[in-house]
Parts: structure tokens; sequence; C-alpha cells
């Protein structure tokens, strides 16, 4: 495979991940969502396993594997048996001003441009153009963190915003050492775990996943 | 098998540590637990004693680095004649309160469990020892903090009061703040130690890293070059660190509101050698760390220890609580340390060394006899809080009658700390009196004129000193009963009885024998200024002390008690002859017909005169409330009378600052809304405004 095709290919599905960053931006069902996450781990696997083949970094391959069991299939189960377990598998949430939303979305793709800019002058890796897409990735992971107040979404907004660090990592360096990739999958594998235990502690609590409601348990005035 | 005297200050230190948590384990309930604990306790203080002034006497130095600490930083021990000398105060008055608290903590387990304050004691002890024998800044903070922390759970320790434990926070609050000055001062130092051993030479620098830092300890501190500024720095800070400890004004509030609160054992503890580990650190930091000053720093100290001196006397005598009233004379006290140090320091910065002994022998000597007469007196009023659960002097009165024992001992304490002879708050007075007046020899016009007025200063706090302690024993132990209760009181038990008799023959002793004694700590100031005074001061043999010259001013407290007791032995003859022509009768009522108790001398109209004429220092609240009388306004059926006597440092100083801190904490708590989302939007901006500058 020739390096301008990789190139090619790698800019495609960066595209297809910063679509899937909106589409979950825009999202209002828990299950589009999920589904939206899958792909977007979906379209990282595949890429980080073309960049391993493109830079014959084996280990890359290793990490492929990694992103697909886990985030296409591991994490979209768990969040599918929370939904489940929690009953709010209809819940329609309502997103504030979505448009408005888009447009933050869309000023911060450029702004990671802008940002990145220089880095693209300097790095002569095959992936340097996707640099950019990946720090658009993470920001709208904190975007969606931010807009969104169910409980559920808010977690989907910080693994897609991990999906985009791992992006970034893979576009930059050729992604990080194998065990440091091994780390941070262990790490998001727990956390899914422990956000579950957390989520039915809430719901107990608050009789909702409702974060807005945690105001309450700030001090009185 | 011999030990050093490093070796057994080491074992003491390692008797109180472990008892602490063998007394928090065996619970300590019953009365031969407490016994058994206090002896402990006793014994380990008293080694601590012996070791310190083993070294003192044999002017030694030894050192030793400890298995513990952190790894790569180990911590390092030191017993030379400075912290041997202070390992002896805090030896012997633990030593003196250990007996005592054998019977006063019996008494307070009647009715409350006392394994805090056993454990706690002991790690409170400790901590003193090690604070004063620590070698390195590391160890010597740590210490510091389980010494301010052992104290301020013994200062909780009747936490149901809301003033104790008001108190027990405000303590922590000053301790912190100076905790932080201090770690701040050490850290310049340190900084400065280490910069040396890396600028050898390229290739050796720093070779092992982390493992090879030495710049923490004292002895690298020692033999660093510091430069004049940085010197400054350091040495600010610790005296505002240290100052804090030991009640400096204007850093003084804590201390008249945690040492009447606490259990008498504590605050005898607290304010007879706490304070001094504060002291200890001063003349460590700059007679032993940084070495040579410029004469401001002794200025300095001496004008903050003549403010702490005065105010704290005047303080002193307003007070209407007995235990509060001692707690402001231990800010006096400490005032009249300084003094002697300062001096001390400005002698050492003109170059002369034998001047400067003299001054510090002043205040070595002073921190000595104010551990001995300040832990006597509260132990004296640790046994009237005990027999009549009182700490208000307007409500005791004629105790003498009551307490046969405590009564005089406390007095032998009221005369030793207003100075008087023959006990040893007068030596030390006049000592540091004989180092003002060596003024002239200084060849700074400034100063030469200044000093003078210091020394007015000392004597009018030395006289105002007098005047509270005659109210403390008057008010309390003279006189008729104020209250009903107090007709049931009794004296103390047989153990508390002894240690105040030892304290008391130690006040006499060391008033008695003062050559002897400076003899013995000659070494402390041979070590930090490189000249002793005892070749002058002992020339004419152990009855006479002439510090100086016999020419110049010589005191012989062996004569001046043989005479007192002459004359006191006379007069008692002579009531003796004449006793059989007394009559007792009923008092004199002025044809009122009407008299009782409470129309004696009160603590506040005592101190009258005196809060009229010194009324600019303090902030006074009188209200008179007069109840008239249902036939006529013009005859009063009561008359009430209020004062309130407050601190102006408080609201001054004090009060901006909480307010301010309040301000602040309201400001930033503004930021807090308690959503997750307004959190997430500050780390979103926060992080595009830094890729933004980044950028």
């Amino acid at each position: 495979m020739n390096l301008a095709l990789a190139a090619q290919i790698n800019s495609f599905l960066a595209a297809l991940v910063l679509v899937t960053a909106f589409g979950m931006l825009v999202q209002k069902r828990v299950y589009g969502l999920i589904h939206l996450f899958a792909w977007q781990g979906f379209f990282l696997s595949l890429n980080t396993a073309i960049v391993g083949y493109v830079a014959g970094k084996h280990h890359l391959y290793i990490s492929s594997v990694l992103t697909l069991s886990i985030k296409v299939f591991v994490l979209p189960y768990i969040l599918h048996v929370l939904v489940n377990r929690l009953k709010i598998r209809r819940d329609v949430e309502t997103v504030v001003n979505i448009p408005r939303t888009m447009l933050i979305g869309i000023a911060l793709v450029i702004f990671s441009y802008h940002l990145t800019s220089p880095v693209r002058e300097l790095s002569t890796l095959v992936t340097r153009s996707t640099l950019a897409v990946a720090l658009a990735t993470v920001m709208i992971g904190l975007l969606m963190m931010i807009t969104r107040t169910h409980a559920v979404t808010q977690i989907i907004g910080f693994l897609a915003l991990e999906n985009g660090l791992f992006f970034a990592a893979t576009s930059a360096t050729y992604g990080m050492p194998l065990v440091v990739e091994l780390g941070v999958a262990l790490d998001v594998l727990i956390a899914a775990f422990i956000f579950g235990i957390f989520f039915f502690q809430i719901h107990a609590a608050f009789d909702s996943l409702n974060v807005d409601q945690m105001a309450r348990l700030k001090e009185g005035e | 098998m011999s030990f050093s005297p490093l070796d057994l200050a080491a074992i003491s230190v390692a008797v109180m540590l472990l008892l602490a948590p063998a007394a928090a384990v065996s619970g300590s309930r019953t009365p031969l637990m407490v016994t058994i604990c206090f002896m402990l306790a006793a014994i380990g203080s008293l080694l601590g004693a012996y070791a310190g002034a083993m070294a003192v006497a044999s002017g030694s130095v030894g050192s030793a680095v400890l298995a513990v600490g952190l790894p790569d930083l180990p911590f390092h021990m030191r017993l030379d004649p400075l912290s041997g000398f202070f390992m002896t105060v805090v030896g012997l008055l633990s030593f003196i309160v250990s007996i005592y608290s054998i019977g006063y903590v019996k008494a307070i387990a009647k009715h409350r469990p006392v394994t805090r304050l056993i454990a706690f004691y002991a790690l409170f002890i400790a901590g003193m020892f090690m604070v004063i024998l620590a070698d390195d800044a590391l160890f010597f903070l740590v210490s510091w903090e389980i010494m301010a922390a052992a104290s301020y759970f013994l200062v909780l320790f009747e936490d149901e009061r809301i003033e104790n434990r008001r108190a027990a926070f405000l303590y922590m609050v000053v301790a912190h703040v100076g905790a932080i000055a201090i770690l701040l001062s050490f850290g310049v130092l340190a900084g400065i130690a280490t910069v040396p051993a890396a600028g050898l030479g390229l290739a050796g620098a720093d070779p092992a890293g982390f493992t090879a830092f030495r710049g923490y300890t004292f002895d690298a501190m020692r033999h660093a070059n510091v430069t004049p500024g940085w010197a400054t720095a350091a040495f600010l800070l610790a005296f505002f660190g240290f100052g804090a400890k030991a009640g400096i004004i204007p850093l003084h509030v804590w201390l008249p509101e945690a040492h009447p609160v606490a259990p008498s054992n504590v605050s005898a503890l607290m304010s007879g050698v706490m304070l001094k580990t504060a002291i200890y650190g001063i003349l460590r930091v700059t007679f032993d760390l940084v070495r040579v000053f410029p004469w401001w720093w002794g200025a300095l100290v001496l004008v903050m220890g003549l403010v702490s001196a005065v105010i704290g006397a005047l303080f002193a005598m307003m007070q209407g609580d007995l235990k509060r009233l001692l707690a402001w004379s231990s800010v006096e006290n400490v005032g009249i340390i300084l003094i002697g140090t300062g001096l001390a320091m400005i002698y050492a910065s003109f170059n002369s060394p034998v001047l400067a002994s003299l001054a510090l022998i002043a205040a070595l000597y002073h921190c000595l006899n104010h551990a001995m007469f300040k832990g006597l007196l509260f132990m004296g009023a640790g046994s009237v809080l005990h027999a009549t659960g009182e700490r208000d002097m307007d409500r005791m009165g004629g105790l003498i009658h009551k307490m046969r024992w405590t009564a005089p001992l406390f007095l032998v304490g009221c005369v030793s700390i207003s100075g008087l002879p023959p006990f040893n708050g007068f030596v030390s007075e006049w000592l540091t009196f004989q180092a003002f007046l060596l003024s002239p020899a200084i060849p700074n016009q400034i100063i030469r004129l200044l000093i003078p007025m210091g020394a007015a200063l000392l004597a009018l706090t030395a006289a105002l000193a007098g005047a509270a302690f005659v109210k403390a024993f008057g008010v309390t132990f003279l006189g008729h009963a104020r209250t009903p209760g107090i007709g049931a009181a009794h004296d103390s038990s047989r153990t508390m009885k002894l240690a105040m008799a030892l304290a008391a023959a130690l006040c006499l002793a060391l008033g008695v024998l003062p050559s002897v004694v400076i003899d013995w700590m000659d070494s402390v100031p041979q070590q930090l200024t490189g000249s002793s005074i005892s070749g002058s001061a002992g020339a004419f043999g152990w009855m006479w002390l002439t510090p100086v010259a016999s020419e110049r001013a010589s005191y012989s407290g062996a004569a001046t008690f043989l005479v007192i007791l002459l004359v006191t032995a006379v007069v008692w003859l002579l009531l003796r002859v004449r006793a059989g022509s007394i009559r007792r009768a009923a008092i004199w009522d002025c044809g009122f017909e009407k008299l009782t108790p409470r129309m004696q001398y009160t603590s506040a109209s005592f101190a009258m005169p005196i809060r009229r004429i010194f009324s600019f220092a303090f902030g006074v609240r009188e209200r008179v409330k007069l109840v008239p009388q249902a036939a006529h306004r013009a005859f009063p059926s009561r008359i009430q009378y209020a004062i309130r006597i407050s601190d102006r440092f408080w609201m001054w100083l004090y009060r901006p600052i909480v307010d301010a801190s309040f301000w602040a904490a309201r400001l930033a708590g503004m930021l807090q809304q308690g959503r997750i989302r307004s959190y997430l939007i500050y780390s979103f901006v926060t992080i595009i405004v830094l890729l933004l500058f980044l950028k």
C-alpha cells in the first residue's frame, strides 16, 4: 500500500470519527448514542490497524484489537445493560439548542486546525493531518459532557473524549507504548464498571440520573 | 556498659514515645494505671533532664544519624550544650509536673475518661524532646508538628465546652501559620546549603542526585555561605514562626485562650516549657545556623521583647481569671527572655562576646527560672481549681485557711515571678539589668541612647508583674471566702503537694546558688558566642555572683537568704513574745454593721488604679447599672458593675484578617455552584484559554 493511499484512508476514517462525534452531539436517544459510540470505536480501531500496517508498528495491531473488543463490544454492551436495568431505554433527553451546540462544535474544529497547524508543518508522519480531528474529538466530547444533563450521556461523552485522546496518540506519534495503552484500556474498563455502580447509587438516591439534581448536595446557603 | 548523654536522651525519648500508645491501649482506667503511666513519664523526663545536664556540664557534642526517616533522608540527632540546656529545662519541669499529674489526673479520672490525656501528655513531652534533639530541618519540623498536635488535643481535652474548642482552634491556626514560616525559613537555609555541593564542578555536580541531598541537615546549614539578604529573610521568617509559638505580641492571641482551658498540668508544661522550645528555635537559627548577623536583628528582638513584656504584664494585671492571669504573665516572661536574647544578639554583632554571653546567660537563666515558677504557679492554680472548681478569683478568697500547703507554695511562686530575692526570678532579672547597664560599651550612638529606655521599661514590667501577683495571691488566698462554695475546699493530694514543694525548692535553690548554676551552664554561651563569663562570675566563690567585676555589681543569694531568714526569725520571735497580749475581735466595720465578704477588695478593684493610668492600652467597657428602689430613685436597691477588658490587637489586627479571609472564601465559594456541568465548563474554558496562550 503506498503512502498516499494510506494517508487518504486515514483522512477518510478521521472524517468518519468526526462525523460520529457530531452525531453524538445531537443524538437525543440513549440507544442511538451507544450505537454511535460503538461506530466511533470501530473507525478508530480500523484506523489504528491501518496506521500500524503502514508504519510497521506491530504493537498497534494489539491496540487495534483491544479497541475493537472494548470500545465496540464490551463498553456498548455494559451501557446497554445499564440502560435496560435502569429502565431509561425510551428516555428522550431534551438537548438545549442543537443548532447552537453544532455551531460551537464547528468553531472547535476550526480552532483545532488552527492550533495544530504548526505541528502539521513540522511532522513527517503519514497521520499528521488527522491530529486536528483528534483534538476536535476531545473537545467535542467535553462539550457533550457540558451540554448534556443525563449521567449516562455524560459518561458516553467522557468515553468519546477518551477516544479522541487515543486517536491523537495514534496520529501524533503512531500510538503510545503498548504498556501505556494496555493500562489505559484497563482504566477505561474499570471506570465503566465504577460508573455503572455509581449510576445505581445515584438513581437510588435522587430517583433520577439528571446530574443537575446533584446540585442539591451543595452546602446550604 | 556506659551511656553517652545522647544515648540517655534517646532512651528518654523512646520511653515517652512508647508510653503514648501503651497508655492508649491499656485504657488507663484504674488509678493504679494512672500512677504507673505518670511514674514512667517522670522517670523518662528525669532521664532526659539528666542527659541534658550532663551534656551542658561536659560541654560535649554528640550526634547520631537515626535509622528512621524518609528514604535517603534520615533523621539526625545532636546533643550539644544548647540543646542540653533546653533538655534540662524541659525534662526537669516535666518530671515535676508528671509527679503532680499522678494526683491531679486521678482526681479527673473520677468523672471522665483520661486515656486521651495520658497518651497525648506523653507524646507532647516526647515531641518537645525531639524538637530540641533534632539536627535537621525535616526531623525538627516533624517533631514540631507532633508537639503542636499533641498539645492541641490536650487543650481540647474538655471538649464539651465551646470556649475550649474555640481556643484549641485558634491555637491550631496560629501554630500552623507559624510552622509554615519556620518551614520556609529552613527552606531558604537548606536551599543555600545545597548549592555549593552542586557547584563544585560540572562533572561532579550532584552525582547521586536526590540521594546525596544533605542540605536539610543543620550541619550543612552551618557551613553554608548565606548572603545577608537571604539570611535576613530566613531570620525574619524564623522569628515570625517561633514568635507565634512563643506568644510574642502581636502573635500572642492564642496564648491567653489556650493555656487557661487546658488541664492544669498541661498548662504548666505549655507555659513553662513549650514556649521555651520557641526560644530554643530562635537561638538555634540565629546563633548556631546563621551565626553572623547585623545589629538590627537584635534590636528587633529586643523591641518585640520589651513590647511583649510590658503589655503582657499590664494584661496580666487586668485578668480576673487566675489561669488567664498566669497565661498573660507568660507573655511577659517570654518578653523578658527575648530582651536578654536581643541584647545578646546586639552585643554579638558588635563583637563583644563577653557581654553577649552575659546577656545570653540572663536569657537562659530566665528560661530555666520561668519554667520552674510558672510550672509551680500553674500547679498551684490547678490545685485551687481542683479544690474549688473555680477559676474566677472574685469568687474565691480565704483559701489560705483551707489549703495550708498550697497557699505558701503558691506564694513562693508569686515572690519568685515578681523578681524578689532570695528567689530565682530576682537573679535572672538582675542579670538582664546588668546586661542593659553595660550598653555604653556599644560603639553605636543610637543604641546607646535607646537601651537605657529599655531598661526603664523592664523595670516597669517587673513592678507591674509584682502588682499582678500581689493581686493573684491576695485575692485568691487572703481575706474571707467570697462565695459559700469555697468553704468546702480542701487541700490537694500528697503527690501534688510534693511536686509543688519540689518546684518551690528549686526556685529557692536557683535563687540562692546562682554562681553554681551559671558555672554549670557556661558551656552554652561558650558554644554560641565563643566566650564564657564563669571566670568573672564565680571569681569570689559560690557565695558571690559577680557577672562583670566585683567593683561593678555583685549579689550573694545565700547571704540575702540568710539575712531574710534572720529578720523573719527575729520578727517571729518578737511576735511570739507578744502573743499573750494580742486580742482577737470582730473586724471594725466603721459603724456600717453589715459587712459581708463580698465587700473585700476584688481583682477588678485592685487593678483599677493601674487600669486608669494605662487605659490607652486596653479596650475597656465599663457598665454601671443602678436598680432603683420602688420608694424613690435616689436610693438604689442594687448596683451592678460589669467590666470587660478586650485585647485591641484582636480588633485591630486579627479581625481585619479574619474578615478578609471570610470575604475571599465567599468570593471563591461563588465558583462552587454544585452543578457538575458548571465545573466542566470551567475546565473546558481553562483548556481553551491555555491552548490559545500556548499557540
